[in-house]
């Protein structure tokens, strides 16, 4: 018989799930559970400086481990401050459990210091979430929390624990068993022979890949997968790594700030293959006018993705690894010689231009340099803006490198935290945080958590002191009318990286910049590298918002109007 | 929630509508993810019924919806709720909001 608080109950279940690291910060109703946590040797506490840096801490340990983490807040501003993360993970597919403090069950509804409705506010942001009115409780609800975030399509779930919960004794006689993925769901035996069929039949095959390739750690099977159907292969900013960038039949990524040959490719397929992704507005551009000609086989763990924007002549309901090896055998080897001949000439027509590749203060000069400085296995985050889809379009992801960005939601302030995160999970792995200066504004309190933990984290600030993504669009679309979009003051990242103990280069003043980011990029532990970028660098190709994919504009109609 | 009208077949804007009748777990805050997910998608649910069943442990919900184009993807989403079991789909003329309407 085991006789027990709730707090030392959580505990023990966190270990018992495999948890080695949790981030958090305490607070008076989440107390209890700290103070349990203290106790238990096998658990690394990771303290965070705002809640919402300890959700991507958390979220960096998942989408690299991809397995559910642990995030901790107490009730109130804790729980509120934490809602970013959780509602990035919820759009992301990212699993996590995150546990709240609330206030005494007998205080709940009076206004008492520090309350706030968590599990109202945190319905439409979690896939699941609870309130435990019991210690006893804890033992169902734990491990359904860790089975919820894992299941199927990975999510966030919120456990809102009340203080006099976490410190009620219980007596039990055993433990129950971890909780661990259900089975993915196995059938649509017709759906499966027609999607055979349609792929047989299709001339201008497309595959599209998202980032359900990457969660369910598809890669290699998508890989198998589009040779054997012989199709190009494009990709979804959540999907990039899904084919290695340097693959032959990868045709980059879609969408808003795809290439132009991408998105004319895409306008000519007769078949579109989409696995794991969701047809999310900014990939397909106006939707009646995606893929115009296709029918479409749509692959995804949620059955309500399928037909949700786009109809699918053939919908298939499963995990994307299972399925995708499951057609690859059925499908004789396809060959798309004269539609492969075609893409290629497209690309040579249309390709991604990259102006300013041999200057390393320049977007795609200082991102190509750094994808030359780093191994392999590399991982790759961004905040979000312009850099991110710099970043999108020009680092190559090969070998096991990784990238991590806010897609769904799209989170300024995403790269830092994420990194530290992805970090403490590999710890052996360099990680490079592409960031916006706006963007690191909004969790640089981070800086000193990385430094606190030591971790291997490269902040690559690319500075145009604006928040460079609202500027290019009130050029493009406002008339020029630029407001509340450049910043009166420029701040100094080097020497606030200096002031939260960070090592910190510039390399708008270095003597040789290339060999003091490589200098900066070999040392191991944590370091921020400034770079000055010009405001009137901006990313192209666009699709302006609501047009559809084939309308992009590209650099050369930019030229003349700002001329 | 607005008063349906006399005829829930044929409302003023000529839309039929359906009941839809879930099965789901019995605690506090299972009406509020079910309606939750009608309301962000400002979608009205023009009236619904909920008592306990099977000693209290879970809970049949019917809810009478216009029957539009969203009414499929509505259903999707509700399936994905941890705390509902089952839904079924019936004609407005569902006998529980025929004896309301007296």
């Amino acid at each position: 018989m085991y006789d027990m608080a709730g707090s030392e109950i959580i505990c023990h279940l966190l270990q018992q799930q495999g948890i080695r690291t949790v981030a958090g910060i305490p607070g008076g109703a989440n107390l209890p559970l700290y103070d349990a946590i203290a106790q238990c040797t096998s658990i690394r506490h990771v303290l965070a400086r705002h809640e919402q840096g300890a959700g991507f801490i958390a979220q960096g340990l998942a989408r690299i481990n991809r397995r559910p983490e642990v995030c901790l807040a107490t009730s109130g501003p804790g729980a509120t401050n934490l809602i970013t993360a959780v509602a990035d993970a919820k759009l992301d597919s990212v699993p996590l459990v995150c546990i709240t403090g609330q206030v005494p069950g007998r205080m709940i509804g009076t206004d008492a210091f520090q309350e706030v409705d968590t599990y109202g506010i945190s319905i439409p942001i979690t896939k699941h979430n609870f309130l435990v009115r019991s210690a006893e409780e804890l033992l169902k609800v734990i491990p359904a929390a860790f089975r919820i975030a894992a299941s199927g399509r990975p999510g966030p779930v919120l456990v809102d624990v009340p203080k006099d919960v976490q410190t009620e004794r219980v007596r039990f006689s055993r433990w129950p068993a971890p909780g661990r993925p259900t089975a993915p769901p196995h059938n649509d035996a017709q759906q499966r022979e027609a999607a055979v069929t349609l792929i047989r039949q299709s001339d201008h095959p497309v595959l599209c890949l998202g980032g359900g390739i990457i969660s369910a750690n598809a890669a290699e099977t998508a890989r198998q997968f589009a040779e054997k159907i012989g199709a190009p292969t494009t990709h979804t900013l959540m999907g990039i790594g899904s084919l290695p960038s340097d693959h032959p039949l990868c045709i980059g990524m879609l969408g808003m700030h795809g290439a132009k040959f991408t998105n004319k490719i895409l306008q000519q397929c007769d078949l579109l293959i989409a696995v794991g992704m969701r047809f999310d507005d900014r990939a397909t551009g106006k939707v009646t006018q995606f893929c115009p000609q296709a029918k479409i086989v749509h692959i995804d763990i949620d059955p309500s993705e399928l037909d949700k924007i786009k109809q699918a002549h053939a919908g298939i309901v499963g995990d994307a690894t299972e399925v995708l090896a499951d057609l690859t055998e059925r499908i004789p080897q396809q060959e798309h010689s004269a539609w492969l001949a075609t893409t290629a000439q497209l690309r040579r027509d249309h390709p991604l231009e990259m102006p300013g590749l041999d200057d390393v203060c320049s977007p795609y000069g200082l991102i190509r340099q750094v994808a030359k400085s780093v191994d392999d296995d590399a991982i790759i985050t961004t905040d979000v803006g312009q850099h991110q889809m710099w970043v999108a379009q020009a680092f190559p992801i090969v070998g096991r490198r990784r990238f991590l960005t806010s897609g769904g939601l799209g989170t300024m302030g995403f790269g830092l935290p994420v990194a530290i995160g992805a970090a403490l999970a590999q710890p052996e792995r360099t990680v490079v945080a592409f960031c916006g200066d706006g963007s690191l504004m909004m969790n640089i309190q981070e800086l000193v958590t990385a430094v606190e933990q030591n971790v291997n984290v490269k902040i690559v600030v690319m500075d145009n002191n604006a928040l460079g993504l609202v500027h290019q669009q009130q050029d493009l679309f406002y008339d020029g009318r630029h407001f509340a979009s450049e910043f009166q003051k420029s701040v100094d990242f080097s020497m606030i990286a200096r002031g939260f103990g960070m090592p910190a280069c510039d390399l708008g003043t270095a003597a040789d910049p290339h060999r003091t980011l490589r200098q900066s990029l070999d040392r191991r532990g944590p370091c921020l590298i400034r770079v000055p970028i010009d405001l009137c660098r901006q990313v192209f190709p666009m699709v302006p918002p609501g047009a559809a994919n084939k309308d992009q504009i590209g650099e050369r109609r930019h030229v003349a109007a700002i001329a | 929630m607005s008063q349906p009208s006399p005829d829930t077949a044929r409302p003023r804007n000529q839309q039929t509508r359906a009941v839809l009748e879930l099965i789901v777990r019995n605690h506090p805050g299972v009406m509020a993810h079910v309606c939750g997910l009608f309301s962000r998608r400002a979608y009205n649910v023009e009236g619904i019924v909920c008592m306990p069943i099977d000693e209290g442990s879970t809970s049949r919900i019917w809810m009478l919806v216009n029957e539009d184009d969203r009414l499929d993807q509505m259903t999707r989403q509700i399936l994905k709720l941890e705390d509902v079991s089952e839904v079924r789909r019936h004609g407005s003329d569902h006998p529980v909001f025929r004896r309301l309407r007296k």
